[in-house]
């Protein structure tokens, strides 16, 4: 027991150490932030240094010199009363930001101990403390602030501390949805299984993976507590003038602006600037956490990186579609390389592998759904056009009528705010120009075409109120709508129930005798390869190690990896052998070795495999049976000789 | 669905408790003597005594609670303790200047923010960029320093709309809404960047998700998938903190009827804090609530219809 909870501890300081400093350093790449972390480090300092640094006393007058600009004897120019700005902002300043220390102290210290213990221990905790939350953030603060000033005499610390209550619930929100996501992750549960008590279990491993967020939102907050300050010391309340204050000092600019508009600059400037870097540091910190979002929604839309290269194998032209030496990569690195495949018309294509291996990118090169951050080469050739070369406009006239899709998992594959006759409708229109009576009855035609009993009735629905059977039917009426030549469907059952999954195969099956389209299906499950192809390309970290027809595949399988994935699967396995899982894992596309991708991981490799990249070539000569293996004759011949 | 909704009305409610109990108990922590405060110091043990009976406050704190309580369902509100009035017909009259000013905010940072948000979502780099810029800077002005600066570039240096002030409807429309608009954008202006960032945020997650990439994949047009689906499934999100920043307006139309010197409810409420009146205090904490539970509400309303899943189950 004691030493699972060392390797625990151990894994947790490896882990801070490995990340954490990478973190700081990501942090320092981002100038904006540099730049704002050191303003406040410079205005902290000077505020802390005011009675050292600040060059006149903040309350002295100096009538003969009131409203003056900046001179050399006051940097900053003087106020109505000859005061001069630049001390006043420093001795000021300490007054906000004693004042900002007290509410976050507050708003810090209630909230992670209630945001801990609701997220951590739940149940009846966590719904009091929310319900208070809820209450608390729905009370205009300033009346019960107006209140604690007036009960006070003006009290600022009272002020700022209730400030700090009133803000307890930012904090606590935060820790609350930490602690709650780290309380289900597994090393929690090992020390709870180790015997820790349910504090200490907090305070050691929930706190320091939950810091992340709580800084962001801290300086968030900071910077929301100083704007309400100034706005508290702009009214003269929490401060008693003649005594600076940043707030107090707007106000004195607002009464002087006819006469001197420079007056709101240094004051104004000040507090805008200060808020704006708490702000940015908040920024800079959650982007080093988190990987950078894109920016705009539209150029997830836009198409990625084509680079033109000549094809290594002829098109074929009986084939709807061809696709030639498809490589993809994202920034720099190749996650599929040099694919080749051709789909006949009215046939079924599987391309199989397990997760990690390519599939879906690949799927989506054909579909054309790659965003900005990919760069394409080869060729993908639909009746004849290069779909990689093709224009924006010719690239959206294939969508949903030349090729289309169904997604993995069909609930959320349909837009939850609208209606089944909708967004159906929608697409309908958009294809065949209808709109009333006709695309109404295209609707129920294209509805009852997938089997749908009730169609009328489907239509009204909501995608939630959809069992996952027939959104998954709803989904394929989609992808119907266009009459496309070639149905591109990824994982079409996977998230299904077993006894759906048939029903949806036969579906497909029944669709492609009545209408001639083509499918594409991606799948990890030879059983669904062995149902409804007719040829299939294995692949494994990025490339095709094996292509044939449906029935030399699964009778004469020349690639070690289609092998392994045979005897894995309960389905296609000879009855009465052993299941054997495959050992290891995929690799990751940077890590792929120079030699064969499956070197790793396969039982007959030898040292040739590992010396250079690995050429598709026939087995034994076939032309319609191609394997990435050196020892494919080898294995099919010995596999023969085995059964024989 | 109408249980549903009930619920969270009757949860809005405990709010019109929770408020003025809360206000009213921050008594018990004052230090502060308010006869003496109000009459001044220099007030005879006799005077401060007839005060303090003919307005109760020899009476402990919870009897008085309960005295305000079942004087408060009726209407009544006290008195002021400044000038002896009844504290409804002191803020009464400065319900509509402060209605003016917070429902002008309100559309405000509803419409600009979204249509920003929309922008910066859908717009290329260069919007995306300035939408961006102007939203950091936008947080970061507070709204008195941006309200100066407004007095000064509007109404100083071109006098286009009042500095200060507030002209009722009935006496000049067009007055009314000049003396407004100064109030109305430095009100509005954090909440313009903080709809905008919400809008765009829910876009771009939608325009990312599983079903715009079916529907693009099947043919839907991208204006379709921007302007019908995305904008769509932002709006439940972007009514809900249309809430939040709604209660943070409230608190900051204090300090912005007392920058530009609107006898709304907000100043009332200053003035009285400075002279101790707590009643008054009471009443516009009351009147405040009474605003928050109605938006809540009208937002729960709006949350339900715009999403289906509560609205058919």
């Amino acid at each position: 027991m004691s030493s699972l909870t060392e390797a625990i501890a151990t894994a947790e300081v490896g882990g801070s150490r490995s990340v954490r400093f990478p973190l700081v350093r990501d942090f320092l790449r981002r100038p904006l932030g540099v730049v704002a972390g050191a303003f406040l480090v410079i205005v902290v300092s000077a505020v802390a240094l005011a009675p050292v640094i600040s060059p006149y006393d903040p309350l002295a007058q100096d009538l003969a010199r009131s409203l003056e600009t900046p001179t050399g004897d006051h940097l900053l120019g003087t106020d109505r009363l000859g005061r001069d700005i630049l001390s006043r902002l420093l001795w000021g300043g300490q007054i906000s930001l004693i004042g900002l220390v007290e509410a976050l102290a507050v708003a810090f210290i209630v909230g992670i101990v209630l945001g801990l213990l609701a997220g951590y221990l739940g149940r009846f905790i966590d719904l009091a403390v929310s319900r208070v939350t809820e209450i608390v953030m729905a009370i205009p603060g300033v009346v019960v602030l107006l209140m604690v000033y007036s009960l006070t005499d003006n009290n600022a610390h009272a002020g700022m501390i209730t400030l700090g209550f009133l803000s307890v619930p930012t904090i606590l929100r935060v820790t609350r949805a930490a602690a709650r996501s780290v309380r289900g992750e597994n090393f929690i549960a090992a020390s709870r299984v180790s015997g820790m008590a349910g504090f200490r279990i907090m305070v050691r491993h929930v706190l320091p993976n939950i810091w992340g967020p709580i800084i962001v939102n801290t300086a968030v907050l900071a910077a929301v507590i100083l704007g309400v300050q100034g706005g508290l010391n702009y009214l003269n309340l929490g401060v008693t003038p003649p005594d600076p204050s940043w707030g107090g000092m707007v106000a004195d600019a607002q009464k002087s602006l006819a006469l001197q508009p420079w007056l709101i600059i240094p004051s104004g400037l000040l507090i805008t600037l200060t808020i704006m870097s708490l702000a940015l540091v908040a920024d800079a910190v959650r982007d080093t956490l988190s990987a950078k979002r894109s920016r705009s929604g539209r150029r997830l839309l836009v198409a990625p990186t084509v680079v033109a290269a000549e094809p290594t194998l002829p098109v074929d032209t009986e084939a709807v579609l061809s696709v030639r030496s498809l490589s993809i990569a994202f920034s720099g690195v190749e996650v599929v390389r040099n694919v080749d495949f051709d789909v006949a018309a009215g046939s079924t294509l599987g391309i199989v592998g397990e997760s990690g291996c390519g599939k879906t990118v690949t799927a989506s090169a054909v579909l054309g759904a790659l965003g900005p951050t990919a760069t394409v080469t080869g060729q993908v050739v639909f009746e004849g056009l290069d779909l990689n070369a093709a224009t924006r406009r010719q690239r959206a006239a294939v969508r949903g009528t030349g090729i289309s899709y169904i997604s993995q998992d069909p609930m959320v594959a349909l837009d939850p705010s609208f209606t089944v006759a909708n967004q159906l409708g929608e697409l309908i229109g958009r294809h065949d120009g209808t709109r009333g009576r006709n695309r109404r009855a295209r609707l129920i035609e294209l509805l009852t075409l997938v089997g749908l009993p009730n169609p009328e009735d489907v239509a009204k629905r909501f995608p939630h109120q959809l069992s996952g059977g027939m959104a998954q039917r709803v989904a394929i009426a989609c992808a119907l709508a266009g009459r496309p030549r070639i149905l591109v469907a990824d994982e079409p059952t996977t998230a299904l129930d077993v006894t759906i999954q048939g029903d949806i195969l036969g579906l497909l099956r029944r669709l492609q005798e009545e209408t001639g389209m083509a499918i594409i299906l991606i799948t990890h499950d030879l059983g669904v390869v062995a149902d409804l192809c007719t040829s299939v390309a294995v692949m494994y970290a990025g490339e095709v190690v094996e292509s044939a027809d449906v029935a030399t595949l699964f009778a004469e399988p020349a690639h070690p990896y289609t092998r392994a994935l045979l005897a894995s699967n309960p389905i296609v396995a000879e009855p009465g052998t052993v299941l054997r899982s495959i050992p290891g894992t995929v690799p990751s596309p940077a890590d792929w070795p120079v030699g064969c991708h499956f070197f790793d991981r396969c039982p007959v490799r030898v040292d040739g495999c590992a010396a250079g990249p690995i050429p598709l070539v026939a087995v034994l000569n076939r032309e319609e049976h191609e394997a990435r293996c050196i020892r494919a004759d080898e294995i099919v011949v010995a596999a023969e000789r085995k059964s024989a | 669905m109408i249980k549903n909704f009930v619920w969270r009305v009757l949860g809005s409610l405990v709010l019109l408790v929770v408020v003025p109990t809360v206000t009213f108990f921050l008594q018990a922590i004052a230090p502060v003597n308010i006869a003496r405060s109000v009459l001044g110091l220099n007030a005879s043990e006799e005077t401060v005594a007839a005060f303090n009976k003919r307005l109760g406050l020899d009476q402990p704190l919870v009897v008085r609670y309960v005295d305000w309580l079942t004087h408060a369902i009726h209407g009544d509100l006290g008195v002021s303790y400044t000038n002896l009035q009844p504290v409804q017909n002191i803020i009464g009259p400065r319900l509509s200047v402060s209605l003016s000013l917070i429902v002008g905010a309100l559309l405000v940072f509803t419409l600009v923010g979204v249509l920003l948000g929309v922008l910066s979502a859908t717009g290329g780099k260069v919007v995306g960029s300035i939408v961006d810029a102007v939203s950091t800077v936008g947080l970061a002005v507070p709204s008195f320093v941006l309200a100066v600066l407004l007095i000064a570039a509007f109404a100083l240096q071109f006098p286009i709309f009042p500095a200060t002030g507030y002209v009722a409807p009935t006496v000049n429309t067009g007055r009314w809404a000049s003396s407004l608009v100064l109030p109305v954008i430095a009100l509005a202006f954090a909440g313009v960047t903080a709809v905008a960032k919400q809008t765009r945020d829910q876009m771009m997650t939608s325009i990312a998700s599983p079903y715009a990439r079916t529907l693009r994949a099947n043919g839907a047009s991208e204006f379709s998938l921007i302007y019908k689906h995305a904008l769509r499934n932002a709006s439940g999100p972007v009514v809900t903190v249309l809430g939040i920043i709604f209660v943070g307006a409230l608190s900051g139309s204090v300090v912005v009827e007392g920058i530009f010197v609107l006898p709304g409810l907000g100043s009332q409420a200053l003035q009285s804090a400075l002279q101790h009146d707590l009643p008054v205090i009471q009443g516009i904490a009351l009147y405040f609530t009474i605003i928050v539970v109605i938006v809540n509400v009208l937002i729960d309303v709006a949350t339900t219809i715009l999403n289906p899943k509560v609205r058919r189950s």
